[in-house]
């Protein structure tokens, strides 16, 4: 196919609304572009003048899938601006919930929104006919994973116990101890689930970028650590703009030497990529079985990264549970004094690196927010890689390249939403 | 019988609601049994022009969503409302105190002229709304209950008494005891009081009861020398659109 020209408008089974259009001539790409017309939100500008105490409940509301990755990271955003170090109940805590959101989004990824099209079916929906107890399995080990983000974290989107300081209430232990007993109970099903993809097949593509994730030397990193990128090393989160910006900057002129790369991923693949050594043991196995070997450059492998970690951040749970069992819960209080700051929080989400950046002063009133949203940055990349893989799929009917167009824009969870920046990022491309 | 057709539609928001709807998990599939859901893009790539129950999460932000809005209260013949943001407009209202060309200045800088937007509003102040489903999110028990009555031609129920009375049902310990500030006296129920349960103040979500004494939690307020502007500025976390009921 020589001339192919496509507009998807309100592409189905990611989060938010955005349009793909590509026009070919004479096999030459003239126009390809990922168009994001989700309406913008302003919750930099909602944010200024507020309290301190109340920003967390605010960007909660930026994402109803990944709610508990952005309340966390404006509460870490806070607490460096107060130069304040929650207890290491409160960090255990803050991870186990954490690891919730990942199952649970992960989970909601890949069972519901990408395996249909393995199926060649519109939704989970049409899956149900030939394949009932794979869609059940699904929604179990969600309903598993809506359950342990409502033990930690109050109910399944928008947390309510997940405070700056500290929880504002705290699991019960014999809860807790009860969950790890039906994760335990869940591990045949976890392991059916790494069976049902091995029969699915990615697509073969492969295009090398940059993978950016956070690093900790103490483990896989999830809740915290420094930026690190798969070119040039480590940043630290304070300086976290730098980085955006050098990505932002390479992309219109002249830093684009600087990185080598035009563009970077972030997401479970680059967390996969950066640091797959420090994953749980099992969760390697799995990457194994499921043929993620280490380095991987193709980006419909993402699906399979999420699989992965959705292992590791099971067992990790169980770890979790059993420290925080062994230590004892406690009912915490936070004393906490507003000062003048600048506070920048760092966290994985689910779709990769989210950056909370706040300005408090004396009163403890917001005066600068700044949010870097994981789909923003990988929009750029998106492109690159749609740029690098339809030529070679031009000989292919129609419907399959669609096909293999929107499941790579699927493969990376795009979650429009929350892309408060994406525009920006478009606009600097242009 | 022929089955409803449902369908679900997001403006402005977090799409947080639709997934509470996902949240329903095995039920879901039992209800596909009922429904025939024709449009729902977050999870199935079927689209129709044809549906009879439109949920509609989000608030109208964009002089486009009031179109797009309108054509959906053309076509169905119940539409509900899912969620603050529907409902009373919810955190984006929060930018409506400030100029619309500031908001957009904050966020987008010299390219802000590219971005339009108008004040965010609930969706009844654009077209007519039969049922609202509360909350920032949504309760799934009770998205499932409203979805049950519309099923078997009943009116859906929506309390219209205070929070306190599910928070005393749970025996719970007044938060104002605590010395926390609260919004439960005046926000309406339907939540089972669950962020009192979990040691939070309530910030009024769910919007304030048909008939709320106002000057009464005021009062209690005072009585334990609680901040009254504290109150207000939680509540104007998702009640900014309603913020002259306060003057």
């Amino acid at each position: 196919m020589h001339d192919f020209h496509v507009g998807i408008e309100h592409i189905t089974r990611v989060e938010g609304h955005g349009n793909i259009v590509i026009d070919v001539k004479d096999g030459k790409i003239k126009e390809l572009r990922m168009e994001i017309v989700e309406s913008p939100r302003f919750f930099e500008a909602m944010a200024l003048g507020r309290s301190y105490r109340e920003v967390a409940h605010i960007t909660s509301r930026i994402c109803g899938i990944c709610a508990v990755t952005h309340t966390t990271t404006s509460i870490k955003a806070i607490e460096s601006a107060l130069g304040f170090a929650p207890s290491e109940q409160t960090i255990r805590l803050r991870k186990l919930l954490l690891n919730a959101e990942f199952i649970q989004s992960h989970i909601l990824h890949v069972y519901f929104l990408t395996a249909p099209d393995f199926f060649r079916v519109g939704s989970v929906f049409g899956m149900v006919k030939d394949n009932k107890e794979t869609v059940l399995r699904g929604m179990r080990l969600k309903s598993l994973a809506n359950d342990l983000c409502a033990l930690v974290g109050g109910r399944h989107i928008h947390p309510i116990t997940l405070k700056i300081g500290c929880f504002s209430k705290s699991p019960r232990p014999d809860d807790l101890a009860a969950f790890r007993e039906r994760i335990i109970k869940a591990r045949p099903e976890i392991q059916e689930t790494v069976e049902f993809f091995k029969t699915l097949k990615n697509p073969e593509f492969e295009r090398e970028t940059e993978y950016i994730s956070l690093t900790n030397p103490d483990e896989y990193a999830l809740y915290d650590g420094v930026i690190k990128s798969s070119d040039d090393g480590n940043t630290s989160p304070d300086d976290y703009i730098d980085r955006v910006k050098e990505f932002m900057v390479t992309h219109s002129t002249a830093k684009h030497a600087k990185s080598g790369k035009d563009s970077y991923m972030v997401g479970a693949l680059a967390r996969f990529n950066n640091n797959h050594e420090q994953l749980h043991p099992r969760a390697r196995e799995v990457a194994d079985e499921l043929g993620l070997k280490h380095p991987c450059y193709n980006p419909y492998m993402n699906n399979v990264a999420q699989v992965v970690e959705t292992i590791h951040c099971f067992e990790d749970s169980i770890n979790l549970i059993d420290e925080l069992l062994s230590n004892g819960i406690e009912e915490e209080k936070a004393e906490l004094t507003p000062k003048t700051g600048r506070g920048v929080g760092a966290t994985e989400a689910p779709r990769g690196t989210l950056y909370h950046e706040h300005k408090i002063d004396d009163d403890g009133k917001i005066t600068y927010a700044n949010y870097i949203i994981p789909t923003g940055q990988n929009l750029a990349n998106i492109e690159n890689d749609l740029r690098s893989l339809v030529p070679g799929i031009l000989h292919k009917e129609r419907d399959d390249i669609i096909m293999d167009i929107e499941m790579l824009v699927r493969a990376y969870d795009p979650c429009i939403s929350c892309a408060t920046h994406l525009m920006k990022v478009k606009f600097v491309n242009e | 019988m022929t089955k409803p057709r449902v369908a679900f539609f997001s403006f402005t928001s977090c799409e947080g609601c639709q997934l509470v709807v996902l949240t329903i998990e095995e039920q879901l599939l039992d209800l596909l049994d009922l429904i025939d859901i024709v449009t729902f893009r977050e999870a199935i790539s079927e689209k129709s022009e044809e549906y009879d129950i439109a949920f509609v999460e989000g608030s109208i932000t964009r002089e486009s969503e009031i179109e797009r809005l309108k054509t959906i209260r053309d076509t169905a013949s119940i539409v509900i409302a899912l969620g603050a943001c529907a409902t009373i407009g919810g955190v984006n209202c929060m930018k409506n105190q400030y100029e619309m060309k500031s908001v957009q200045k904050i966020v987008y800088g010299e390219m802000a002229d590219n971005f339009d937007t108008i004040p965010a509003r609930p969706i009844e102040e654009v077209v007519k709304v039969d049922y609202h489903i509360h909350g920032c999110p949504i309760d799934r028990e009770e998205f499932v209950e409203v979805t049950k009555s519309l099923l078997l031609g009943k009116k859906p129920r929506i309390p219209d008494y205070p929070v306190c009375v599910e928070c005393q049902m749970r025996e719970n310990v007044c938060l104002f005891e605590k010395g926390m500030v609260c919004m439960g006296p005046v926000t309406r129920a339907g939540c089972k009081a669950i962020c009192p349960t979990y040691n939070d103040g309530c910030t009024g979500c769910r919007g304030l009861i048909d008939d709320p004494n106002l000057s009464s939690h005021k009062n209690l307020l005072n009585e334990h020398g609680l901040s009254v502007e504290e109150a207000i500025s939680q509540y104007m976390l998702f009640g900014e659109n309603s913020k002259d009921k306060f003057k």
